[in-house]
C-alpha cells in the first residue's frame, strides 16, 4: 500500500526523469497521472495566458483610443479631493469638459495625503507627468520647483484673463520662487469656529444678526465656554486631540501662536525660532481647556464631528471643509466664524490652500500646455463653485462677489484670507508633511495630558531639529 | 512519517549534486539526469527571469542607491559613502521603530503558538460537528488584511465601538499609546491563529494511536498524556510554528500601518514602517535603503543563530 502512494506524492516535486521512468515502468498508473493532473495545469495555464493577452489587448486598444482623439486635446489633471471637496470638483470637471468639447479631461483623483505626493513627484521626475494637478501651496518648497514643476506661463494665463492682482498678495508670493510663479492658488482653507446656533442662543452668546458676538481674549473665552457648560452640561467644545495622523493639535497650536507673533522658523528654514514663552502660554491654555473638561479630552476627527453634528456640542474646531457634512444635515442649526482673536490683536488662522501646478513634462508646450492654462483660469473664475464646500477663494473677483456674500455660512469667515498663518517656508513643511504629522503628535500629548506644556514643546523642538538636519531629499534651490 | 521523509531525499538529493556533471555528460551516458537541464531550465526560465528582474537586481541595486542620497524622484542625486549607515545607527527613530517590530514579536508569538495549539486539542478532541470548529477557527486567516483592519478598526472604536460600547468603557483601545500595541496584537491573532491551529492539527492527527493506548494501559491519565506525548511528539511542528511565527512578525507592517499609522505618538511604529515613512513619504529613498540592509543583515545574523541553535537541539 505505501510505495504507490509514495510514488504518487514524488512525481510533481521532482518533476524530472524518474517520472518518465516511472510511466514506461509502470504503464498503469501513467493514465492516472495524465488524466488527473495536466490537463488542469494546461487550463490553468491556457486560462492566464488568455487573462494575459486581454490585457495586453486592454492595454493596445486604450493607446489607440487615445490616438482617435488626437482631433481633442487631451488634458490629463490629478487631484487628492474627497469626501465633498470630491463631489464639488467632479461637477466642476463636468461643467468645464460641456464648456469645452475640445478639450478631452482625464481627471484622476488619488488618495489624499503622503500617497498622492509621492506619486506625483514620480510622475514629475519622469518627466511625463499629467499636465496640470494640484498641490498644498505649503508643500512648495519641498517639491523642486523648476525640477518637479514647471513655472506657469503668465502671459497664457492672462490671455485668459487670470492677472497676479487678482489674489491676495501674501498667497501669490508663496507660489513664486526665484522669480517664477509655480503655483496658481485655488483657495485658501482656513481652521475655523463651527457653532451650534440653538446652544448659543440659549447661552445668551447671538448677537441682534443671530451671528455669534466677537470674542476677544483666552478669559472671555473661557468664560463663553463656562458658561455653554452650564447651559448644556455638556463639554462646550470639541476638537480632534488624538487618532492616527492626527494633525489639528497642530492646526490649533499654529493659531494661537501666530496670534501671539510667535515664528517657529528663521526665514532660510535653518533655525528654530520657537519663542518658548510664548509657546509655553499657548500649549497651558490648550492643556487647560481638556483639563477643566471644557474641550472634549480624548477624541478623534471622527468622533468630534460626530458630537458637534448630533447636536449635543457648543463649539467645533477644524478647517471648513465640514461644512457639506453639517449642511446636510437639516436637524442641526450651526453657524460658523473665524477663530476668535484669543492671543493677540489680530483674529489669525492657521491655513494652507489648494494651488494648480504643472507637474514637469519633458515636452510642456503645445495645445495640451495651453489646454491646461484654460482650465486653471475657468476653474478660479468659477470657484464660486468650489467655495460651496468650505474653502474660501483666493480669486478675488469671485471673492468680492455679491454671490459669494450670500453664500451662508461660508461667507461669515472669508476675512481669514488676509490674515492666514501659513506654514513656514521650509521643504518639509505643509499639509500632510513630515512636520504636521510629528508636532501633531507632541501637541496631542499636551491636549490628552500624558505631556506637560513643557514636555510637548521640547518634544516639538526636538522633532524641529531632526527636520532642520535632515537634507532636502531633492536637493530644492528653495530652503 | 520516516519512510515519506526518506523517500523524498532519496528522490530529491543526487539531483544537485548531479546536475552539474550531468550536462558534461548528459549526450553520453546520465539517462536519467540528463532531463534537468534540458527540460528544467526551459521549465524555470520564466520564474528566474522574473526572480533575477525583480528580486536579485533590485536587491544589487539596493545596496548602490544605500550609499548615495538618492531621493525618489531620483534627481540631483550623489555618491556618499557610508554617511546614510552612519545616520541610521545614530537615529533614535530606527532603534525605537526596530524595538517596536521585536515588542510585537515577543507579545504575538506566544498566544499565537499556545493559542494555535489548544484550539487543535480541542478540535481534535471533539467528536460532534467537527467541520464547525475546524471552519470557525480557521476562517479569519482567509481574510485580507485590510478586511480585517476595518473590522477591527471598528470593534476598537472609541466610545461607541463593539469593546467600548459593550463594557461601557472608554479605552483608546488603538488610540492610547499603553495599548496600541497591544491592540494589534490581539487583532493579529484572532486573524493569523488559524493558520497555527491548522498545522497543530494536521501533526495531532499523525501522532500514532497506540503511543496513546500502552500509555492509558499503564495508567497514564490524560494530563500525563499530553505532557508525555502529545507535547513532546509535536516538537518538530511547534519549532516550525515558532520560525514561521518570527519571520511573519519581523515583516508587521500591513494591520498596523492601517489601524494606528504607527500612532499614537510612533508607540506602534514598526521598522518596516519607517523604512516606508523615510523612503516613500519623505522621498529620501537611499537612506531608507541603508536602513533596510541593516535589517536585512540583522535577520540574517538571527536566522543564523536559530539554525544553529536548532540543528543542536535535534542533535543533542
Amino acid at each position: 500500500m505505501a510505495p504507490p502512494l509514495h510514488r504518487t506524492s514524488t512525481p510533481p516535486a521532482a518533476l524530472t526523469a524518474a517520472q518518465f521512468d516511472a510511466r514506461s515502468a509502470d504503464p498503469s498508473e501513467a493514465p492516472t497521472a495524465q488524466r488527473a493532473c495536466p490537463p488542469s495545469r494546461r487550463g490553468f495555464l491556457g486560462g492566464a495566458m488568455a487573462l494575459g493577452l486581454l490585457g495586453v489587448a486592454a492595454a493596445t486598444s486604450g493607446c489607440s483610443a487615445d490616438a482617435l482623439a488626437s482631433g481633442k486635446t487631451r488634458l490629463r489633471y490629478w487631484n487628492l479631493f474627497g469626501g465633498g471637496d470630491g463631489v464639488n470638483m467632479q461637477a466642476m470637471e463636468a461643467a468645464f469638459s460641456k464648456a469645452h468639447p475640445q478639450i478631452d479631461l482625464e481627471a484622476n483623483t488619488l488618495a489624499w495625503g503622503a500617497p498622492y505626493y509621492t506619486k506625483l513627484a514620480m510622475a514629475g521626475a519622469g518627466g511625463r507627468a499629467p499636465e496640470i494637478a494640484v498641490l498644498h501651496l505649503a508643500r512648495l518648497p519641498g517639491f523642486a520647483p523648476g525640477r518637479l514643476l514647471d513655472p506657469w506661463d503668465l502671459d497664457l494665463l492672462g490671455e485668459f484673463g487670470i492677472h497676479s492682482s487678482d489674489f491676495p498678495d501674501s498667497i501669490w508670493k508663496r507660489g513664486t520662487v526665484d522669480g517664477k510663479q509655480f503655483a496658481v492658488p485655488l483657495d485658501t482653507h482656513p481652521f475655523v469656529m463651527y457653532y451650534n446656533t440653538d446652544i448659543a442662543k440659549k447661552a445668551g452668546l447671538l448677537g441682534t444678526d443671530g451671528k455669534i458676538r466677537t470674542i476677544t481674549g483666552t478669559d472671555q473665552f473661557l468664560d463663553v465656554l463656562r458658561t455653554v457648560k452650564r447651559t448644556t452640561g455638556q463639554q462646550p467644545i470639541t476638537f480632534e486631540t488624538l487618532g492616527p495622523g492626527c494633525i489639528n493639535p497642530w492646526r490649533l497650536f499654529s493659531t494661537f501662536y501666530a496670534q501671539a507673533g510667535g515664528t517657529v522658523l528663521s526665514a532660510d528654514a535653518k533655525r528654530l525660532t520657537i519663542d518658548d514663552a510664548k509657546a509655553l502660554k499657548v500649549l497651558t491654555f490648550m492643556q487647560q481647556l481638556t483639563h477643566e473638561g471644557l474641550a472634549v479630552q480624548k477624541t478623534d476627527v471622527g468622533g468630534a464631528i460626530a458630537l458637534f453634528n448630533s447636536g449635543k456640542s457648543g463649539f467645533f474646531l477644524d478647517g471648513e471643509w465640514d461644512v457639506s457634512t453639517f449642511k446636510s444635515n437639516t436637524s442641526l442649526p450651526f453657524g460658523m466664524a473665524r477663530i476668535p482673536a484669543l492671543f493677540g490683536p489680530v483674529a489669525n488662522a492657521q491655513a494652507d490652500c489648494h494651488s494648480f501646478v504643472l507637474p514637469h513634462e519633458s515636452g510642456r508646450g503645445g495645445a495640451p500646455n495651453r489646454a491646461a492654462h484654460q482650465f486653471a483660469a475657468w476653474m478660479l473664475k468659477n470657484s464660486l463653485m468650489w467655495a460651496e464646500g468650505g474653502h474660501v477663494p483666493a480669486y478675488s473677483p469671485v471673492r468680492d462677489s455679491d454671490a459669494y456674500h450670500k453664500l451662508e455660512p461660508q461667507s461669515e469667515y472669508a476675512s481669514v484670507a488676509n490674515d492666514v498663518a501659513l506654514d513656514p517656508v521650509a521643504w518639509f513643511a505643509g499639509s500632510a508633511s513630515a512636520m504636521w504629522i510629528d508636532l501633531g503628535a507632541a501637541f496631542s500629548q499636551v491636549l490628552t495630558g500624558s505631556s506637560s506644556p513643557q514636555q510637548g514643546l521640547d518634544q516639538a523642538k526636538s522633532a524641529l531639529r531632526k527636520l532642520i538636519a535632515t537634507p532636502n531629499p531633492f536637493g530644492g534651490a528653495a530652503a | 512519517m520516516s519512510a515519506t521523509l526518506t523517500g523524498t531525499d532519496a528522490g530529491s538529493a543526487p539531483d544537485p549534486g548531479s546536475g552539474a556533471d550531468s550536462a558534461g555528460r548528459s549526450r553520453t551516458s546520465g539517462r536519467v539526469r540528463r532531463g534537468w537541464t534540458e527540460h528544467g531550465l526551459v521549465f524555470t526560465a520564466p520564474f528566474l527571469l522574473v526572480y533575477a528582474l525583480f528580486l536579485v537586481w533590485p536587491l544589487l541595486y539596493g545596496v548602490r542607491i544605500s550609499f548615495s542620497d538618492y531621493n525618489l524622484a531620483g534627481i540631483n542625486s550623489k555618491f556618499i559613502g557610508l554617511d546614510n549607515y552612519t545616520e541610521a545607527f545614530k537615529d533614535p527613530l530606527v532603534w525605537q521603530s526596530l524595538w517596536h517590530t521585536v515588542e510585537f514579536t515577543l507579545m504575538s508569538t506566544p498566544p499565537l503558538v499556545v493559542l494555535g495549539l489548544a484550539m487543535a486539542l480541542i478540535a481534535h478532541q471533539l467528536r460532534f460537528v467537527r467541520w464547525l470548529w475546524r471552519l470557525s477557527y480557521f476562517a479569519p486567516f482567509v481574510l485580507p488584511s485590510a478586511v480585517v483592519a476595518v473590522i477591527w478598526t471598528w470593534i476598537f472604536e472609541p466610545g461607541f465601538g463593539l469593546i467600548d460600547g459593550t463594557f461601557k468603557s472608554t479605552i483608546g483601545w488603538l488610540t492610547d499609546s499603553q495599548y496600541a500595541m497591544a491592540s494589534v496584537v490581539l487583532t493579529t491573532v484572532w486573524w493569523t491563529v488559524g493558520f497555527n491551529f491548522l498545522l497543530y492539527l494536521a501533526a495531532l492527527q499523525g501522532i500514532p494511536a497506540q503511543l496513546y493506548e500502552a500509555a492509558e494501559l499503564d495508567g497514564a491519565g490524560p494530563w500525563k498524556r499530553l505532557w508525555k506525548i502529545t507535547i513532546p511528539m509535536l516538537k518538530r511542528t511547534t519549532g516550525l510554528v515558532v520560525v514561521l511565527q518570527l519571520i511573519a512578525s519581523l515583516k508587521i507592517f500591513d494591520q498596523i500601518y492601517m489601524m494606528t499609522g504607527g500612532g499614537p505618538d510612533n508607540s506602534t511604529r514598526p521598522v518596516l514602517e519607517y523604512m516606508y515613512d523615510v523612503g516613500f513619504t519623505g522621498y529620501r529613498t537611499g537612506y531608507a535603503s541603508a536602513v533596510s540592509y541593516i535589517l536585512f543583515v540583522l535577520i540574517v545574523v538571527v536566522s543564523l543563530v536559530q539554525l544553529r541553535l536548532g540543528r543542536n537541539r535535534e542533535e543533542g
